[in-house]
């Protein structure tokens, strides 16, 4: 069994409140008394129907107190797969929170209205899933029972769509009609639609590859702390602790520490505090050892030697900004990635991107919060990374405000 | 599928000691919140695997309402020394005297709440900037918005409308001073994870996990156990009950479950089984809520 991780996007009408519900429920992963607390909340009651949005909807009473909706994150089980939802809000003022969801997600469900086709929420949701080098697509073209089940409906839906698609660079994208208020292709296959010749969504989700979303070709390793327990009986014990975010590490492989170029070879790989093993692979959190006895701390990355990532201090970001206060080009900011933090500067802002046209507005002033800004930052050491096209988990960064301390904005260095 | 693969119990694992290894990274004085619960031992487990053979760059800090169950503090102390690693305990007892603190009253007073009081003392006594616990995401509603590193400000308060975006498995631990980070290793696990993952781990927990007998009340389709800190009625009645406890917290606010579970294959059949969440379930100083249930029960809802 493994995890998938997805982010479902559509703007609240799309009815994707009630397709993580409708998943939760049909899926069995909803308790009696979590069902009781909502059966007792809804409405229309005398209908005999339940309101499966409100079983996501702890967000609902907090946006009736005026608080920011922000991602919350859901969980359920087949047996096939463990699946974490992280579910945001659709709003064009939510895009900060779609891109947060987004980064952490293998998977994007973007909900379309078939009464409504492809519109403009679609566009944006689907510009930020190319922007964010999602793996993979479905299309969801949900209410197809207020469409009388039209297979015409649908088909130009998706021959839209797939212009769409074409144009953004996304290729790997699934359609699916279902209708999640009635249940209607979520867990089982629908009779509704003799048309269709597809699996259900759950299915699609069970049977999606995951494996292709982590890389094992380009070996980095970012240090996060050294192990040096300076016991007597390991007093030259001197482990390098980390997750292996890409690649394999095997014993007596050579290795280049970053960014000083040090080199060196693997003396020896430990798991499970301390359990010697001759390979390792992401994403194993492990214990390395190096042959010589050279400077690595907290924030290197070490790398296999034959395919080494970016050593800069000038970066290309495409950047989205998810601060109130505007980002100014001159300011300074932490830039941290994976285990290393610098101090950086927005040099310029090149161009700001409409996420409605992707047309680009060259040399703006300064970009205001969800704005996804073109930059240039330098950074004052030397930074290590992939571009993020080709290797996500080494080419997302953050900026961090070093007056409020708060995460100001998502880099995807390019 | 090749042979680089994780179970997801390994990668969620490897998130754990990612998370683990951050906070040991990130900040000067971290403390590792141990109540004795099955979660803060899947906890204690984790830092095992992130640090050793070194030491842990933290102690263990339990603020001990004094209403605990004593099973679960031999077993903290038991844990403690096997692993040789330091443990802080502060009494909410103490705090209570010294703040001239006014109990809950009631027939189940609890101090859940006074031990903030201990706890933001502790934090302040020994100058953690960061706190690390055993809360997931899929106990309750708010929880499913929580960062993996929670901000608090000087009170320990959690402000949802300042929550920072949290990207990629990069954490923001960066603070004012008098602020205070908490951080969830195991945000991501469920309840029936980390059962399975004890399994897995042969992980070692205390005998109230286990079905026993013991003397209960029962209070609106629950089982309390009978202690000093509960006060117990005439109309009360009380009975001996072959029970195990879901979630171990203070003796006055956990319910137990009647089970005959007594290996771990039970426990997670009987997980596997249940119709009710583990709040739903255990909780019982969730009162207007439980008591409504309780109601609509009775009117033939199952």
């Amino acid at each position: 069994m493994d995890i998938l991780r997805f982010i479902t996007a559509g703007s609240v009408d799309d009815g994707k409140s009630t397709l993580i519900g409708r998943l939760l429920y049909d899926s069995k992963n909803i308790m009696v008394d979590q069902l009781e607390a909502i059966e007792k909340q809804t409405k229309n009651r005398a209908e005999g129907d339940i309101d499966l949005a409100l079983l996501t909807d702890g967000l609902r009473a907090e946006r009736e107190q005026g608080i920011t909706i922000d991602v919350a994150y859901k969980y359920f089980t087949t047996p096939k797969r463990k699946f974490i939802i992280a579910d945001a809000p659709g709003h064009i003022q939510y895009t900060r929170n779609m891109v947060t969801g987004a980064s952490n997600s293998d998977l994007i469900i973007i909900l379309i209205d078939a009464r409504n086709g492809v519109a403009e929420q679609t566009r944006r949701h689907s510009i930020i899933a190319s922007l964010l080098n999602m793996p993979q697509v479905i299309v969801a073209v949900n209410k197809m029972d207020l469409v009388d089940y039209s297979q015409d409906v649908y088909n130009n839906i998706v021959i839209e769509y797939a212009k769409l698609a074409r144009a953004l660079g996304l290729n790997e994208v699934t359609y699916i009609p279902i209708s999640a208020l009635k249940g209607d292709n979520i867990v089982e296959r629908s009779a509704e639609f003799q048309w269709y010749e597809g699996q259900s969504l759950l299915h699609l989700l069970e049977n999606v590859e995951v494996e292709k979303v982590i890389n094992l070709d380009k070996a980095r390793f970012p240090v996060q702390y050294v192990i040096r327990p300076q016991t007597e009986a390991l007093h030259d014990y001197r482990g390098y602790a980390g997750k292996i975010i890409s690649g394999i590490y095997r014993k007596g492989d050579a290795i280049t520490v970053l960014p000083s170029g040090a080199t060196s070879r693997i003396k020896a790989i430990e798991t499970d505090g301390g359990r010697p093993v001759d390979e390792a692979f992401a994403t194993q959190s492990i214990v390395l050892h190096l042959e010589e006895d050279i400077d690595v701390s907290r924030g290197d990355v070490i790398v296999l030697n034959n395919d080494l990532p970016q050593t800069a201090q000038e970066l290309e970001v495409l950047l989205c900004w998810m601060d109130s206060k505007p980002l100014i080009p001159g300011n300074k900011y932490l830039l941290q990635i994976n285990s290393t933090s610098v101090r950086s500067v927005v040099k310029e802002i090149a161009y700001r991107m409409d996420v409605n046209s992707l047309e680009k507005n060259y040399a703006p002033a300064q970009a205001e919060l969800n704005d996804i800004v073109k930059v240039v930052i330098k950074t004052a050491l030397p930074v290590v990374y992939d571009s993020y096209k080709d290797l996500r988990v080494n080419g997302g960064a953050i900026l961090i405000d070093e007056t409020s301390n708060v995460t100001v904005g998502a880099c995807m260095i390019q | 599928m090749n042979n680089y693969h994780l179970d997801y119990l390994d990668e969620l694992e490897s998130e754990s000691i990612h998370i683990f290894r951050e906070v040991a990274g990130q900040f000067e004085k971290p403390a590792l919140l141990f109540s004795g619960g099955k979660d803060s031992i899947t906890l204690v487990h984790l830092a095992l695997k992130a640090f050793r053979p070194g030491k842990f760059p933290f102690p263990l800090v339990h603020i001990d309402t004094g209403h605990n169950f004593p099973e679960a503090l031999q077993f903290r102390d038991h844990l403690a020394e096997q692993i040789g690693e330091k443990l802080i305990v502060r009494h909410v007892e103490d705090t209570i005297k010294a703040k001239r603190l006014t109990e809950q009253k009631g027939k189940f007073a609890s101090r859940n709440q006074l031990q903030t009081y201990t706890l933001l003392d502790t934090i302040e006594e020994f100058g953690f900037d960061v706190c690390i616990g055993g809360a997931r995401r899929d106990e309750e509603k708010a929880r499913a918005k929580e960062r993996i590193f929670s901000v608090r400000d000087e009170f320990g308060q959690w402000d949802p409308k300042r929550q920072r975006p949290e990207l990629w498995n990069t954490y923001n631990g960066k603070i004012h001073k008098g602020e205070n980070v908490r951080a969830f290793p195991i945000s991501n696990w469920t309840e029936l994870d980390v059962w399975n993952y004890i399994r897995r781990e042969k992980i070692e927990l205390p005998s109230i996990y286990f079905a026993h007998d013991r003397e209960v009340l029962e209070y609106e389709g629950q089982y309390v156990a009978i202690s000093d800190f509960i006060r117990i009625d005439e109309t009360d009645i009380i009975v001996q009950k072959k029970v195990r406890y879901r979630t171990v917290g203070d003796m006055t606010c956990t319910a137990a479950v009647a089970s005959n579970a007594s290996t771990i294959e039970d426990i997670i059949s009987e997980i596997i089984a249940t119709k009710t969440s583990e709040r739903g379930e255990t909780r019982i100083d969730d009162k207007v809520s439980e008591a409504a249930m309780e109601d609509r029960k009775k009117n033939g809802y199952f």
